[in-house]
């Protein structure tokens, strides 16, 4: 299997816009992924004739405020509390918002600090 | 005697689950009634959310096989097969002949065994135990053909990134074809009664509307989306050997419980044709190649399971232990078609429209 899987890189901003336009031409929401890091990767993937579509937002984890795409895509509610729990993301203008309880965990927002690991430093030059 | 203002029907909220009959597993919706009439619902989940994603951070690559596998324990063959064709893409691994279309025989076997287990849960749910007996007598004698092949009856294990780490021997094949035909003449004996029965009909018909357009819209996936009129598998993707085979889709335009009754109904037989035609074409030669080095890129495999479209996103950075490990499984891409198919329903009829989505929470939840 060689499927070809386009990915764009747009601006959080255009992400509502872009997702009613996916919505418009018929496309069906597949996936919302979010890679844990700085800044965090998030990639809302759509379907149209087998077809793999992505738009991809780069979000710095100081600002990891988004806005929701619950407004076209309605089952997008899943993924995005999801990812409200898991790394700890603000989603503004979420259909229905479960405030970090979609899921029931033992530790809150358990990607929060994941993929932030700085290879060490030298040793010698910065130390004092 | 009319009244100048209508009087608005009080409301009731009742919990279903997490624990119910119906339930094998914990999921809970508050069902807003009026009457008896279901008019809105709200769902939660996470009672067993349980962090596999990140456990890459422990497991190498290698080793998040065993763990894919894991995630359910219905479909745990197809959790491995789709993570090991995300590994296999992403570091352009060239899976020989012969383990392409040993993959899809026991992906099919898997799919019949599951949708018979489904069958007979969806008999449970709306009375009827003698065809859930019946239907689970039926399941067991693949899950022997399984156990024999595979050494499991859950967890398979037969997938490997490169391969797959057993064989069965042509003449054994063979005799499995003429096994498998038998066990195919014997479903005929419950898939009739879930088709033509007065009382399955009862209780399936009208029930659990999915219109075509809200199908689309709200993500469905699987059995789910196919009784909604819409032509979508995975597996036309052409991954493994199914591009190698011939099949058709299987689609029902009732949009409700019935249809997705009758479209798992046909796909077991679907799922018997690919496993002859898998047996019949596969061509001689050696089921693994060795795999060197560390994932670097990434990949989104979609694959299809019994329940729907699986997606398996890997990411790797050419260490041994990968960036991000995601997985989408149908029945979390399933509950928002769910709450629809659920609203304007009678109470009674609750259990009977959730278990046609198929429910697995343990994977939903991962």
């Amino acid at each position: 299997m060689t499927e070809q899987q386009l990915i764009s890189t747009i601006q959080k901003t255009e992400l509502p816009s872009k997702a009613a336009e996916m919505f418009k031409q018929g496309f069906r929401l597949v996936y919302v992924c979010c890679t844990p890091g700085d800044p965090l990767e998030i990639t809302y993937s759509f379907d149209k004739d087998y077809q793999l579509f992505s738009f991809r937002i780069m979000v710095p984890r100081a600002e990891a405020v988004i806005p929701s795409i619950t407004g076209s895509y309605f089952c997008a509610l899943t993924y995005e509390n999801e990812m409200q729990d898991l790394f700890g993301i603000k989603v503004e203008n979420l259909a229905v918002d479960f405030k970090g309880n979609f899921y029931k965990l033992q530790v809150k927002t358990p990607y929060k600090d994941a993929g932030l690991a700085q290879p060490k430093a030298d040793t010698g030059a910065q130390q004092k | 005697m009319s009244t100048a203002t209508e009087t608005k029907p009080k409301r009731t909220i009742i919990p279903f689950g997490p624990q119910h009959p119906v339930l094998p597993e914990p999921i809970h919706l508050d069902l807003v009634l009026e009457d008896e009439k279901v008019v809105e619902v709200i769902p939660s989940i996470g009672f067993i959310h349980r962090g596999l994603e990140k456990l890459v951070e422990k497991k190498d690559f290698q080793e998040m096989t065993y763990v894919a596998e894991r995630i359910c324990g219905i479909c745990s063959c197809i959790h491995g097969h789709s993570y090991c064709e995300a590994i296999e893409n992403v570091m352009n691994v060239q899976v020989p002949e012969r383990a392409k279309y040993l993959r899809v025989f026991w992906d099919e076997l898997s799919r019949i065994h599951s949708h018979i287990l489904w069958a007979g849960l969806f008999a449970d749910s709306f009375g009827f135990e003698s065809l859930f007996m019946h239907s689970w007598r039926i399941r067991e004698k693949i899950l022997d053909i399984v156990e024999e092949t595979t050494g499991g009856r859950v967890i398979f294990g037969y997938c490997k990134i490169g391969g797959t780490r057993r064989d069965i021997a042509n003449g054994r094949l063979k005799s499995i074809v003429t096994e498998l035909k038998a066990i195919e003449k014997e479903c005929h004996s419950i898939t009739d009664v879930f088709e033509k029965d007065y009382s399955v009909k009862k209780r399936t018909k009208g029930i659990g509307m999915l219109s075509k357009d809200d199908a689309v819209k709200l993500g469905a996936v699987g059995p789910m989306v196919r009784a909604s009129g819409i032509a979508s598998d995975a597996r036309k993707l052409g991954y493994a050997a199914y591009g190698n085979l011939t099949w058709e889709l299987i689609t029902e335009s009732g949009c409700d419980c019935h249809a997705r009754l009758m479209v798992r109904c046909r796909e077991i037989y679907q799922a018997f044709d690919l496993a002859y035609q898998a047996a019949d074409k596969m061509p001689d030669g050696p089921v693994e190649i060795k795999v060197t080095g560390n994932p670097t890129g990434e990949f989104a495999a979609r694959l299809e399971q019994p329940r729907g479209e699986v997606i398996y996103y890997v990411k790797g950075n050419g260490t041994k232990n990968l960036v991000r490990f995601r997985v989408r499984t149908p029945t979390f891409a399933n509950i928002p078609p769910l709450l629809k198919a659920l609203e304007g329903c009678e109470l009674p009829d609750v259990p009977v429209i959730v278990l046609t989505i198929d429910p697995c929470i343990s994977c939903a939840e991962r």
